[in-house]
């Protein structure tokens, strides 16, 4: 886009021919770099993004979410070493807080995975949410995305630690991992709606620590009170799959205990998504709420463009004009100038 | 929006990570995103995270004396990954004489241990406003 390659060691790659080219065969260079782009945003984003996008939908794309503390780095770093191990690549995006004062952040993921560093099978890397609510960063599908057109095989997202709305996460995992751990709270914190209910797998993390039964007991019994899960049709007759129930489990990442049990239900979640169809349903609802959000974000930025409304929110301010007319009136406009785009 | 990205590392058998700290500290506070590495850390290690987190400013921290034999290893490293538009900012306690053969290196500057919080932020700004955009 500008400046011009360098040849060799050195090539600082600039334009998008030669980062998407780089990035698909395996360049770590180019996928830090595109990363960095989608971060970014803007044009070049979003011609790297649609450059690529047709070469995604291989990489398994696991969230994983939970209160802060609960240990979702450290989990991280077992489920990309029991990954390794079943001879699968991985690639990480975790997701640390930007201040709301400063809009710095500390990213501090990574110290819990060092030891895979010189691994050429891992990738990860940390974002800041600079502002995004969802637990998430405005970046991360792009940056799936991008991990999945490198060929990694096992995807990590792991959100920053969250309450019990943040639900960014389920609209880009296949497999959503909610990391409880024990001592947080009682029975009436599982029965609560929220971030619970996303969950494809519950991982009761620290599970060698005091009080770790009743966690997992507790959401145990607060599963079997939802209502069961529709059960799929199997195709023409065929007997339908048994509908998921998401799995409670044990696990301490520190010490990596219960990890192979966890991969083997990451697997398992998988294999029902295929087997029962669900796969393909979940991938529409997923990419449609994606293309919601770009369309919100780029009527938000129309919208955010100063002098486009202040005519009439003096109009508001005088009470000559109700608030919602006011927002409807703009949108008209806002449509009209986009026609003629 | 980009904001500056810098990875703050220690590398080698040094314990003190206190002004590493503070030095991501203020430059969290000054708007960037700071990836922090922990104690311990291999030259091959450091580069490694700052080629994969996409790093403008690559900050390694030493108090050990240890300087003029893992810069020039990390500055090795970073050439062979193709990361040769990435700042290397040597920060802690370097004599003096040591500065001009860190510079030589390839290092984008020196800051010794009574820069001020301020000028560390001022200058990091500096370097990377001066370099090509990416």
């Amino acid at each position: 886009m500008r400046g011009e390659a360098e040849e060799g060691a050195t090539t600082i790659m600039t334009d998008l021919d030669t980062l998407a080219r780089e990035l698909l065969a395996g360049s770590t260079r180019a996928l830090a770099r595109g990363l960095t782009w989608v971060e970014s945003g803007g044009e070049r984003a979003e011609a790297l993004v649609a450059r690529l996008y047709p070469r995604t939908g291989r990489a398994h794309v696991v969230g994983l979410t939970g209160a802060p503390g609960s240990g979702k780095s450290t989990l991280a770093r077992a489920l990309a070493r029991g990954a390794r191990a079943r001879g699968r690549t991985v690639g990480v995006l975790a997701v640390d807080p930007s201040s709301p004062f400063s809009g710095g952040a500390i990213l501090g993921d990574r110290i819990r995975m060092n030891d895979l560093a010189l691994d050429p099978g891992v990738f990860i890397r940390s974002m800041a949410t600079r502002g995004a609510l969802g637990g998430l960063c405005r970046a991360a599908a792009d940056g799936v995305d991008l991990l999945d057109a490198a060929g990694r095989d096992l995807i990590l997202v792991e959100t920053v630690g969250v309450g019990q709305d943040e639900v960014d996460v389920m609209r880009l995992a296949h497999t959503v991992v909610v990391v409880s751990v024990p001592g947080l709270g009682d029975d009436v914190q599982a029965l609560k709606a929220g971030l619970l209910e996303i969950a494809d797998l519950h991982v009761v993390n620290k599970a060698d620590r005091e009080g770790a039964d009743r966690t997992l007991g507790e959401l145990r019994s607060m599963l079997t009170l939802l209502p069961p899960a529709e059960s799929p049709a199997g195709p023409d007759g065929a007997p339908a799959v048994e509908p998921w129930v998401p799995p409670v489990l044990p696990a301490s990442a520190a010490r990596e205990e219960g990890i192979e049990a966890l991969m083997d239900a990451l697997d398992g979640h998988m294999a029902y998504l295929k087997t029962s169809g669900e796969l393909d349903r979940r991938w529409r609802r997923m990419v449609g709420a994606r293309v919601l959000k770009i369309a919100q974000e780029l009527v938000a930025r129309r919208l955010a463009h100063p002098a486009a409304a202040d005519a009439d929110v003096d109009r508001v301010a005088r009470r000559e004009l109700s608030p919602h007319a006011c927002a409807r009136l703009l949108l008209t406009r806002l449509g009209e100038r986009t026609s003629h785009v | 929006m980009s904001s500056i990205r810098v990875l703050i590392a220690k590398v080698g058998l040094d314990g003190h990570d206190r002004g590493a700290k503070i030095v991501a500290r203020c430059l969290r506070d000054a708007g960037m995103d700071v990836v922090y590495t922990g104690l311990h850390r291999t030259p091959e290690e450091v580069v490694t995270a700052a080629v994969q987190e996409d790093v403008d400013v690559l900050g390694i921290s030493l108090l050990s004396g240890a300087h003029m034999t893992l810069i020039p290893r990390v500055v090795e490293l970073m050439q062979a990954a193709g990361a040769g538009d990435m700042l290397l900012v040597v920060g802690g306690v370097i004599p003096d004489e040591d500065v001009p053969a860190l510079r030589a290196l390839g290092a984008a500057d020196v800051l010794l241990q009574d820069t001020p919080p301020d000028a560390i932020v001022a200058r990091v700004r500096e370097l990377v406003a001066a370099r090509q955009p990416r």
